[in-house]
């Protein structure tokens, strides 16, 4: 199975094309871009030097969320319609548990990828291997302020590696929960990969492509602020064809 | 000639297919009005979220309408700006991957050269021509000596024409957008509290509808004040001439001055009732022998059968598939 795979969640871009266990091509840029600029001309270079066509591609993979709002909307825009447009499976796989996915913990350690949510806010999650070695979660993924976070890990047996870029700005705060059980990733594990995304989406159920959004974690403000004074009106299609 | 066109510019998520820039094989709109009204205006976040949702849906739609297939398409058409650039962005990168998935041509389109090519959906366009352009963004006078050529010979100083409908609807207490329902209490009333005309007789195409908007929320706080009830039908007809009496009379003496053969509308605004009668009956009274084109309310709002109908301008130039297309959220018309 081809599966060409896309994350453009966060600051990083991480473009793959996985074959089976072999990963033919994979491109991760790190440097503060435009990705509605981007994410296109890298799809269509790393299909390039994989040399196939998007006809060929079995199944794609897109890092869901959560993660910057606009990022999220480019990657699962372009995900869907190019899913639709060349009836290719569609799966989407957390953007959490694809910077999870770099980690391999000692036994029993636990996994805790992060994304900076701003004043003082994280996106995050639990995450473990297994005897296998397969990335598993423990608990879904989260939007919370740090400091509640760590006292909830506080809970938790086992070390904790912090994983992602903006870890090393909360270090302190998970440190004065937890002391010395927590400490950060390898620089190398910081950043997600598509192939890592592409080799998680393998095992996954395709999602319907239509139907298809971002994973935010969070509520639109006004959204939220409508929703506490309305309480009874949940669920509504708000959108209609004229 | 099939064009295959995406517009998601605000709060519209709209896909449509043009033949040969003028004839609609379909041209589907989805509305979040009802998503919106709950806060008064358009929350840019959820306009966003709300593309996302529906925007291959109504593509798949717009495309079985028109019973077409990819193969049949000679190229995509996209909504690359002004707009919400978070709304904006939805509709580029689904056009810009349905391009590439089909190796179509991309072809950017300006949201304001759409709303004026809209007309063209209705009759040819004859140059040069005059377009007023209306809405809750947007208030200019648009010179045209041929396709694809956009001078802006007036505009807003500060708010758009629609956006003070909405304004003032507010404090009239009409829901979100009032445009609609001022116009219709508008029908009712009877122009009774004389409001500035503002910059009515000075001698450039330049709108100001801040001054008015004031003089509106003064009456009626000053009337709160006193404890006095105005009637709001008769508060209606007074702004909307204000505005229209304006509009008109600028649009008319450009078309003069410009020697212009065709005089369009085009906008949200464009359904204003008071607009498209006032227009009428001063282009008839003043302008001989100049054509009127109005376009029919279905295509006065946001959406995509337009952005293919201003989409053709090109199909002359050889398209390339511009894969680093982005928004333009700020985007100006070309001035040639």
């Amino acid at each position: 199975m081809k599966i060409l795979a896309f994350d453009s969640s966060n600051e990083p871009l991480s473009v793959a094309v996985v074959d089976q266990e072999k990963i033919l091509t994979e491109q991760t840029l790190n440097i503060k871009r435009n990705h509605s600029i981007q994410l296109m001309p890298a799809i269509e270079e790393a299909l390039r030097q994989a040399q196939i066509t998007l006809a060929d591609i079995d199944r794609i993979a897109v890092a869901s969320g959560p993660g910057s709002y606009t990022g999220l909307r480019i990657a699962a825009t372009v995900a869907k319609s190019l899913a639709w447009a060349q009836d290719i499976e569609l799966v989407g796989v957390s953007s959490l548990k694809v910077l999870a996915a770099n980690s391999y913990p000692e036994k029993d350690g636990l996994i805790v990828p992060l994304f900076d949510a701003r004043r003082q806010n994280i996106y995050t999650g639990l995450y473990t291997r297994d005897e296998a070695g397969t990335l598993q979660q423990k608990t879904p993924d989260t939007h919370l302020a740090a400091a509640e976070w760590a006292e909830y890990l506080k809970g938790q047996t086992g070390t904790i590696e912090l994983v992602g870029q903006d870890a090393p700005a909360f270090l302190e705060t998970f440190q004065e929960e937890l002391g010395d059980r927590v400490h950060l990733a390898p620089a190398i594990q910081n950043v997600p990969r598509a192939s890592a995304l592409a080799f998680l989406a393998q095992h996954e159920e395709p999602t319907p492509t239509h139907t298809f959004t971002p994973t935010y974690l969070k509520l639109a403000e006004a959204e939220e602020n409508w929703l506490e004074a309305n309480p009874d009106h949940k669920g509504e299609d708000w959108v209609e064809k004229i | 000639m099939l064009i295959l066109s995406v517009e998601t510019s605000c709060d519209e998520t709209s896909a449509a297919v043009i033949q040969d820039g003028n004839k609609i094989l379909s041209n589907i709109v989805a509305s979040q009005i009802n998503s919106h009204q709950r806060f008064g205006g358009v929350v840019p976040e959820i306009a966003s979220r709300h593309h996302v949702e529906y925007i291959t849906l109504i593509i798949e739609e717009a495309m079985k309408e028109a019973e077409v297939d990819f193969d049949d398409l000679d190229g995509v058409a996209v909504t690359e700006g002004p707009g919400l650039v978070g709304a904006l962005l939805v509709g580029v990168n689904a056009a810009k991957a349905i391009a590439f998935a089909h190796n179509l041509p991309l072809i950017p389109v300006n949201h304001i050269a759409g709303h004026i090519y809209a007309n063209q959906l209705m009759e040819p366009l004859e140059f040069p021509l005059l377009a007023l352009v209306v809405s809750g963004g947007h208030t200019e006078l648009i010179y045209m000596k041929e396709h694809g050529s956009f001078e802006v010979i007036g505009e807003t100083r500060d708010d758009a024409a629609g956006e003070a409908y909405d304004k003032i609807g507010r404090v009239i207490g009409v829901p979100y957008p009032g445009g609609k329902h001022i116009d219709e209490m508008a029908q009712v009333g009877e122009d009774t509290f004389d409001f500035p005309r503002a910059m009515i007789h000075e001698d450039n195409y330049d709108f100001s509808f801040s001054g008015l908007k004031s003089s509106f929320i003064n009456t009626v706080h000053n009337a709160n004040q006193k404890g006095e009830t105005l009637d709001k039908n008769n508060l209606a007809a007074s702004f909307q001439n204000a505005v229209v009496e304006v509009l008109v009379d600028k649009t008319i003496r450009a078309a003069k001055e410009y020697e212009v053969k065709q005089v369009m509308l085009a906008g949200g605004v464009a359904a204003n009732t008071g607009l498209r009668e006032g227009l009428k009956e001063a282009v008839a009274e003043e302008l001989e022998g100049v054509q009127l084109v109005i376009p029919p309310l279905s295509l006065t709002g946001d959406n995509a059968a337009m952005i293919g109908a201003a989409a053709f301008l090109d199909r002359e130039e050889p398209q390339n598939i511009d894969l680093a297309l982005n928004a333009q959220p700020g985007l100006m018309l070309n001035l040639v």
